[in-house]
């Protein structure tokens, strides 16, 4: 058996960079910025993840995805270690996820300083329609088809989206 | 003193489990499908919540508990959920305003843990923090939207509290198992947050045209395994399937 001493971390991360988010097919875990680091420690392979939402289903089986991948890769011992803390925020995905968010057609998280406040009845955020780029839109619904969505719609183009919220 | 932490999880996980469990009862009747949306969201959130909690005691426990066994397995005695989470969801303002109590008390809560000395426990306030603070902000705004809605609704607020309130006063009362940790370092003194709870939970209701109940009797006891006769009825159908077939998966 051939052991691998010195692991290529780059090419590691372009592999995982194939792994998307299942409820999210335009982006990757990588895109996300839930994989925290990757050790190689006596022929087995950690991954570092960690959660978007702590309920979200899609934990499980991006796991599940990292471990087949890097299976099929030759790696004999994988292993996918969930950490807690710090707490994943929108901040951490890619320019380039936010990017593929967009033209997927949901508007991507805001710079976090806008929201994450106990404010009541704040004014809505300001997002931009993915669609025809308006700023002129209204929030529909602070929950959404998943945990990390919300509900907007256009006023201009009256095109209804799914906003990344920020988190 | 491993007992105590278990038994400090194990409450902050079936609070979480029970509330997750009793809000997703509405999945498919919420009064508006943006709101029957938010409803399970934030079941999935909570539910989320429980299964680190779990995860974290099964770990301490070891014997071969995992989370599903703390869930489906455990007795109505072994679970120490505050008796505010398993009560009736009620109508839409019974349940919104047993939201607002209990995600205001969460807050100051996870808030606190993240800084005491169990860093399994502080990693996993830290990251329900963001979540609860989203639920917190959301059911203070419909609390004060139905209390200074309609004659009805406000109405229906004053029944809510009439039936809640008197379970209010558990969230601030320590079990043993808590004493102890808290002594320890590792559990939030209740004493702490009360003052802010209460000072949150007046801004709340005096914003939402309704007053702040005094001298109520006060219910207790889930905490330590004595639960009100909703227990029995919400257990029968989260462990149905469990008890009726041993290991069945997905």
């Amino acid at each position: 058996m051939t052991v691998v001493h010195d692991i290529d971390k780059k090419m590691i991360y372009a592999y995982l960079d194939n792994i998307k988010d299942p409820e999210v097919p335009a982006l990757s875990i990588i895109d996300l910025g839930i994989v925290k680091d990757i050790q190689y420690k006596e022929d087995e392979l950690e991954v570092i993840i960690t959660p978007t939402y702590t309920g979200c289903p899609a934990m499980d089986v991006i796991s599940t995805s990292i471990r087949v991948m890097l299976s099929t890769l030759g790696f004999r011992k994988v292993k996918v270690t969930t950490v807690l803390s710090p707490a994943w925020t929108t901040d951490w995905m890619t320019e380039e996820g936010k990017r593929k968010l967009k033209a997927y057609g949901i508007a991507p998280p805001n710079p976090r300083q806008q929201v994450c406040n106990n404010k009541l009845f704040a004014p809505n955020e300001s997002v931009q329609c993915p669609h025809c780029d308006s700023y002129h839109t209204r929030r529909i619904s602070e929950f959404g088809s998943t945990a990390c969505k919300a509900l907007y719609q256009c006023e201009d183009c009256k095109e209804p989206f799914d906003y990344f919220k920020c988190h | 003193m491993k007992q105590e932490l278990i038994n400090y999880i194990l409450h902050l996980a079936d609070n979480a489990l029970i509330l997750g469990q009793r809000n997703a009862e509405w999945c498919g009747h919420g009064p508006v499908l943006e709101q029957d949306i938010a409803m399970t969201n934030i079941s999935l959130d909570l539910i989320g919540q429980a299964r680190n909690f779990y995860q974290y005691a099964a770990s301490l426990l070891g014997e071969g508990a995992t989370e599903d066994t703390l869930a489906y397995l455990r007795t109505e005695r072994e679970f120490r959920n505050c008796l505010l989470v398993e009560q009736h969801n009620g109508d839409w303002g019974q349940t919104l305003l047993r939201q607002f109590l209990i995600s205001n008390f969460q807050q100051l809560l996870y808030t606190a843990l993240q800084t005491h000395k169990d860093r399994q426990l502080a990693a996993i306030a830290e990251k329900s923090l963001k979540e609860v603070t989203y639920h917190l902000r959301w059911s203070s705004e419909w609390v004060i939207r139905l209390g200074d809605g309609t004659r009805e609704s406000h109405e229906r607020m004053l029944k809510a509290i009439d039936t809640l309130w008197r379970y209010t006063g558990e969230l601030f009362e320590p079990a043993a198992y808590e004493t102890a940790c808290v002594q320890d370092g590792t559990a939030v003194s209740l004493a702490t947050i009360k003052d802010e709870w209460q000072h949150k939970t007046g801004e709340v209701f005096s914003e939402a045209g309704l007053p702040v109940p005094e001298n109520i009797f006060m219910l207790t006891g889930g905490k330590m395994g004595k639960h009100t006769e909703q227990m029995g009825y919400i257990l029968a159908e989260l462990q149905y399937l469990q008890r009726a077939y041993p290991n069945a998966q997905w």
